[in-house]
């Protein structure tokens, strides 16, 4: 009793410990959170030299740390993990291109604006019928995920939408036809989309949005501090320069300095409190009311297209397992051979990356799948490699007196084959084929990154829209759980009929343990 | 008389080892033919050998008009389709009765015939009907093997090979594998083809069955075929010094 105590105790106070270590930041440090993986111009690994971060918003974080006379010290984070991050207190304030909403003051406090621009529309050079988000309708057009693009897409309606991770990934794929116009914010695709011959502007920027600096709610301290430096910075022309120098400077940001300038005489020490905005916290009722209108959008967007997904992956994956299975027991010797390589080769590289290369490496040389296809594709030829594996071993359990008696019989190999081994091996596979399933059906959440909108990808635009990844994440994980339930009873009724069925007993027995007879050879 | 099987200076080696050194015989139409032989001897090999279950590396086995003889230029194509021809003529009846555990005992008697012989659904589940009757299984039609007997099980699997309707029968030690009761359920079977003028080569160490019902007995020691004749003369007056030696241990 008291030795548990003691040792609760200890571990309680060790994780006090490394807590107050984590936080224990240098004083003279302002910790600012981005994601150098977003790319030019914001915050990206300078070409020249990767391992130094540049970007306007470097220079301008640098600007304030010297006003401040803290030194500004760069923080990785993922782009849609910024605001969680920044709440965790993994650093002072995040700024990445992120736009002043409602939604996100709800959970943070912004800075005045720093920056002023809209979105860009861009299609292929030679195409010249879509000049407006109007002429989209019933094309395909492209964006990063979670952004005000995305939204003013959904708005427009009728137009079909694939989000991606990446701005050189929408572009890509916008050149080589599987999209029809992408929509960015303009200073990404003065960067991506200008350069390249292949794509052009088309119409005027669409919106306005403006950047702030995200601080925690509790540190009106630090926002007051950078709102004045924010501002000295303006009226002294040093943030123009910075524009200018990476050439975005624009009429926006021109007119909403222009603003502040003017409103700064006015109210001085009031700037900070209108981003002070009052917000209440929800209820529990409220907030259950929120969860039961979530599930609609993810049983019928996420859920269906989840199950689908799994389902033809499986059936690819057991066609082609046992395709592979009985070319690499029985086929002539490169055969065989080719068919060990694949599954070496596909057990033994990550998943995420053949989707990758399925869906984005593909297309250069002049295969294009759509997401769907390549989804199924891709978690197919993955997990054919199991199920070859699968087959093998209980093809190789079944005695070898089956194939003699067979062939004794008069029929062919193939024969024998067909009639009499498969059949037996498929009864024995089905409870290590039915755990696969699964498998794969959580492993299908992964397609997500190929722009496919399933369960985890509702999720995310979810959770990313409301700044709830637990409550959300729970239900999502629950619905996952709920469908995977029946397969996981069948697979346990697999077994177990598996183990009491006479018919297959004997053999079942041997099965994993590589008593198996050699097939027959020659 | 009528000579079904030609056997010629058969040789099967296993990589150095030497399983039949130079085994010839004859196997007359309607005729039982036992072969008997300390265990290792090289019976299973034999048995194999004539249905193409084992490549053998010299000699030659002619069965009805067809012949086997490697190294007659005949390309890996020519061989499997020969060897099929031979093992429709040919039926084999195994130690561990090896019938398809997935199948009902009428499905085992019904596949072959359908698949191989290309013969209709119907017709050959009469036929097999009729068959599995025969060997007393009329009322197991729908019984899986798991769910029969030893004996039953090995009935079965002689109605299974039957139903290709084969020139001659072979059987690797049917009955070693039954419990002494059932034996003799499959001993009357094969005595009751015999009667019926079927051609059998039998394997077995049923010294009472050989005697009473055998053409002829063949004796192996060693991958050798020691001595042969009518069982009257091996089981009275044996030449050979180890078949005297073999028999003493079985009678
Ligand atoms: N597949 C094989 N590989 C190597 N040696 C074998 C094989 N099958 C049989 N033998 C050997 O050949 C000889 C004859 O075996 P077998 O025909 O099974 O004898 P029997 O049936 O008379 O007991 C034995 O020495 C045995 O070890
Ligand atoms: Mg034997």
């Amino acid at each position: 009793m008291k030795k548990t105590a003691l040792l609760s105790a200890l571990i309680i106070a060790a994780w006090f410990s490394v807590q107050l270590s984590l936080d224990a930041h240098e004083p003279n440090e302002l910790r600012w959170g981005g994601d150098a993986e977003g790319g030019a111009p914001y915050v990206f690994p300078d070409p020249k030299n990767p391992r130094q971060i540049v970007g306007y918003e470097v220079d301008l974080m640098n600007e304030i740390g010297r006003l401040l006379n803290r030194r500004a010290v760069f923080v990785q984070n993922q782009w849609d993990g910024l605001i969680p991050g920044l709440q965790r207190g993994n650093y002072d304030v995040a700024i990445n291109g992120i736009e002043i909403t409602d939604d996100r003051k709800q959970q943070v406090n912004f800075t005045i604006p720093y920056y002023a621009t809209g979105e860009q529309l861009s299609v292929r050079v030679e195409e010249n019928t879509i000049n407006s988000l109007a002429d989209l309708k019933g094309k395909t057009a492209g964006t990063l995920k979670y952004s005000l693009a995305q939204r003013i897409l959904e708005r427009e309606g009728g137009i079909r939408i694939r989000t991606y991770d990446g701005q050189i990934n929408a572009y890509e794929d916008l050149a080589n036809g599987r999209l029809d116009a992408v929509l960015m914010d303009w200073p990404i695709a003065i960067y991506y989309s200008k350069p390249n011959p292949r794509l052009k502007f088309a119409g005027p920027v669409i919106e306005q949005m403006k950047y702030g600096i995200c601080v925690r709610r509790d540190n009106i301290e630090l926002l007051k501090q950078i709102d004045r430096a924010l501002l000295s910075l303006i009226k002294s022309g040093e943030l123009r320069r910075i524009y200018e120098k990476w050439g975005l400077w624009n009429d926006e940001t021109e007119r909403v300095f222009a603003q502040i300038t003017a409103d700064s005489q006015k109210q001085g020490e009031a700037l900070a409190d209108y981003t002070q905005a009052v917000t209440r916290k929800l209820t529990w009722r409220e907030r259950l009311k929120q969860y039961a209108s979530y599930l609609p959008i993810l049983l019928f967007q996420g859920a269906p297209m989840t199950l689908l997904i799994s389902i033809l992956g499986m059936t690819v994956a057991v066609a082609f397992g046992l395709a592979l299975a009985l070319m690499n027991l029985y086929g002539p010797r490169l055969v065989s051979w080719l068919a060990k390589a694949y599954v070496e080769l596909f057990r033994g590289t990550p998943l995420l990356i053949q989707l990758y290369l399925i869906f984005y490496g593909l297309p250069n040389i002049g295969i294009k799948l759509s997401p769907l296809v390549a989804a199924v594709v891709g978690l197919g030829l993955n997990y054919a490699a199991y199920e070859a594996e699968n087959y093998r071993a209980g093809i190789q359990s079944i005695p070898r007196g089956q194939m003699e008696a067979a062939l004794s019989l008069g029929m062919t190999r193939g024969q024998s084959l067909r009639h009499v081994i498969v059949p037996q091996a498929m009864r024995l596979v089905i409870p290590p084929v039915t755990n696969d399933f699964i498998s794969l059906f959580k492993d299908s959440s992964i397609v997500s990154v190929i722009t496919m909108v399933e369960l985890t990808k509702v999720y995310g635009q979810l959770a990313s829209t409301y700044y709830d990844y637990i409550g959300v994440g729970i239900l999502t994980a629950a619905i996952y759980f709920l469908m995977g339930l029946p397969f996981v009873r069948l697979a346990r009724w697999a077994e177990a009929r598996m183990a009491t069925d006479k018919r297959v007993a004997v053999t079942a027995k041997r099965r994993w343990f590589g008593v198996g007879a050699k097939p027959v050879g020659g | 008389m009528n000579t079904l099987i030609s056997v010629d200076n058969l040789q099967k080696n296993y990589g150095d080892a030497t399983a039949l050194r130079g085994i010839s015989f004859n196997v007359e139409v309607s005729e039982l033919t036992v072969i008997i032989g300390p265990s290792g001897c090289g019976k299973s090999t034999l048995l194999r050998c004539l249905n193409g279950l084992e490549l053998f590396d010299s000699g030659r086995v002619m069965i009805g008009d067809i012949t086997l003889e490697l190294n007659n230029g005949a390309t890996q194509r020519d061989l499997n389709t020969q060897l099929r021809h031979l093992r429709e003529e040919v039926g084999m009846v195994f130690q561990s009765f090896n019938l398809f555990p997935h199948l009902t005992a009428l499905e085992n008697a019904t596949l072959a015939p359908v698949v191989v012989k290309k013969v209709d659904r119907k017709t050959a589940e009469a036929r097999a009907r009729e068959l599995l009757a025969k060997v007393g299984l009329g009322d197991r039609l729908d019984y899986y093997p798991s769910q029969l007997s030893g004996g039953q099980q090995q009935r079965a699997a002689i109605a299974r090979a039957l139903a290709m309707s084969p020139k001659v029968m072979l059987y690797d030690e049917p009955t070693s594998a039954l419990d002494p009761g059932l034996v003799g359920e499959v001993l009357s079977i094969m005595r009751r083809l015999d009667d019926e003028g079927m051609t059998q080569v039998v394997v077995t160490h049923e010294m009472h069955f050989a005697r009473d019902v055998a053409d002829k007995v063949l004796v192996l020691a060693d991958g050798e075929l020691i001595e042969s004749g009518s069982p009257d003369v091996i089981f009275t007056s044996p030449r050979d010094e180890r078949t005297r030696t073999f028999l003493q241990r079985y009678l």
